[in-house]
């Protein structure tokens, strides 16, 4: 019993740990970010990273997700002939959820871990040490062009995961269910208000701070060589995964009492 | 004029409750070439890093031209570090850059000079190290050897007044080596800089020292020049710079 008590308390005061270490990287993040001229060579370099490369991935996730949605609620819909609302619940769903949130966790696998592995080998390898000797902060370095370029990408990967997936759904809603293409696009677009797609957009700029920083900040963390690399790689994408799930979820719960 | 440069004053470290550093002392004079001899893990990459300032110490000082390092932070700390250039154990070249851009780099970073200026004194620094013209490679495509040479030409190239040497001549064959001690030796006379060097690899010592230090279970336990060292009476010394399998080093290990 006291075994587990201490094993509990040794948990606790760990995550604790990990908190605070990845609110104080957070805070120097900000204070960097307004503190010194950035490297806009940095920054870009990033966003070709973190968001060109990744069109092709959320392309295929979110075409996939838009026709799956529309033909897994066509099987109800057809039912009581209603098939013409599955342009507007397939629009609904990836601008305010799944736009989002598949973005997210897309970017969080591809960039996020790849984020962690570069920075860990460079931390086993003393590249950070190697920064920090020749008076060249490694926040401002390495920190804040991943952080901003996150946030500026995630945004525009969303809109455009968003715009694929309702590009599937009408893929499946006029050569599958043969609604009129005019319908459909009307169906989509009609009861779509600036809102639905404000409230999906606010929570990727959390998103994307969150796998920067988790990125970041496993990478900084990372001890012992090939074996750390890789499980603090695993460490960082499984940490940004329940982060963005449990934000999703609080952010949804808010909008839904706020608004 | 020997002036004191570098004073360690009762530093204390320990990590996750194992202490590294238990009240260690050591003075480094203007100008000489100081060496750090140890076995592998006892903490002289350590002592090296809060000299630099990459660690702090639990308690004690370090003093570096009579400013107390482990008391000042961000930019004040910087100041000090364009003073100090460090040659790492695998080189930690950035690979994303360049050859060129690595050596390059503090210059850059601090806009020390102009763009020209740079490029004239990264070639003289590649130079330096016999590796003129491979500005434009990889380090990705370069040798072991070969790295160490760039991180060191990395190391010279804004003339700095302490340049320090994580383990030079470790896994380099043994000519590059005695080429590396050779640069020691000659960028020392020629930039008239101090130099920190942290070895196992007596050969090394002997040959690039003014004084040698013996580094074991977190203290100095003897400093001189390398005919005293050579000479010394104290075992554990004598054990470590034979490379003897037995004696009070091993035993002490063995009954841990």
């Amino acid at each position: 019993m006291r075994d587990i008590l201490l094993q509990t308390g040794r948990r606790f005061i760990a995550f604790l740990q990990y908190l605070g270490g990845l609110t104080s990287l957070s805070l120097l993040t900000l204070i960097w970010l307004f503190a010194a001229p950035f490297k806009w060579k940095y920054v870009i370099q990033q966003m070709k990273k973190i968001g060109y490369d990744s069109m092709p991935i959320v392309f295929l996730v979110a075409l996939f997700t838009g026709i799956v949605l529309a033909l897994q609620s066509a099987y109800q819909m057809q039912k009581i002939s209603a098939e013409m609302y599955i342009a507007s619940l397939v629009s609904l769903s990836m601008t305010r959820e799944l736009g989002p949130v598949l973005t997210a966790l897309v970017v969080a696998g591809r960039v996020g871990a790849a984020i962690t592995a570069e920075l860990g080998t460079m931390k086993v390898t003393e590249q950070i040490d190697a920064l920090e000797a020749m008076a060249a902060p490694p926040v401002q370095h390495l920190v804040v062009p991943r952080f901003l370029a996150s946030i500026f990408m995630l945004p525009l990967l969303t809109i455009y995961a968003d715009a694929i997936g309702i590009f599937g759904g009408y893929l499946v809603g006029v050569y599958k269910l043969n609604l009129s293409s005019s319908i459909y696009i009307n169906m989509s677009f009609d009861p779509l208000v600036m809102k639905d797609l404000m409230t999906g957009l606010y929570k990727t700029f959390f998103f994307a701070a969150i796998i920067a920083l988790v990125g970041c900040f496993e990478g900084f963390q990372t001890e012992g060589g090939a074996e750390g690399v890789g499980l603090a790689t695993t460490r960082s994408v499984v940490i940004s995964f329940i982060l963005i799930i449990a934000t999703d979820c609080l952010f949804t719960v808010l909008f839904y009492f706020i608004f | 004029m020997t002036t004191i440069m570098i004073d360690v004053v009762n530093v204390r470290k320990s990590f996750r409750g194992r202490p590294v550093l238990r009240s260690l002392n050591l003075t480094i004079k203007r100008g000489e070439t100081m060496v750090i001899i140890g076995r592998s893990g006892c903490g002289k990459s350590v002592l090296l890093k809060h000299i630099v300032g990459l660690l702090k110490p639990d308690s004690g000082q370090v003093l570096v031209g009579g400013i107390d390092i482990t008391k000042i932070h961000g930019r004040e700390l910087d100041k000090i570090r364009l003073k100090f250039g460090m040659l790492f154990q695998g080189a930690a070249l950035f690979d994303s850059l360049t050859v060129g851009e690595n050596v390059g780099f503090l210059l850059n970073e601090h806009a020390l000079f102009g763009p020209d200026e740079i490029t004239r004194k990264v070639a003289e620094s590649l130079a330096h190290v016999g590796l003129s013209g491979i500005e434009h490679m990889k380090p990705a495509e370069l040798s072991g050897g070969m790295k160490k040479r760039v991180g060191l030409a990395r190391a010279i190239c804004h003339n700095p007044e302490v340049i320090f040497y994580d383990e030079p001549t470790t896994g380099i064959d043994p000519i590059m080596a005695d080429v590396i001690n050779n640069l020691i030796v000659a960028l020392n006379k020629k930039l008239n800089t101090t130099s920190i060097v942290v070895t196992h690899d007596m050969v090394s010592a002997y040959k690039v020292a003014t004084r040698i230090a013996m580094l074991y279970e977190g203290a100095i336990i003897a400093v001189g020049n390398p005919d005293e060292i050579r000479a010394t009476d104290n075992p554990v010394v004598r054990q470590f710079i034979t490379g003897a399998a037995e004696g009070p080093i091993t035993e002490a290990e063995q009954r841990r």
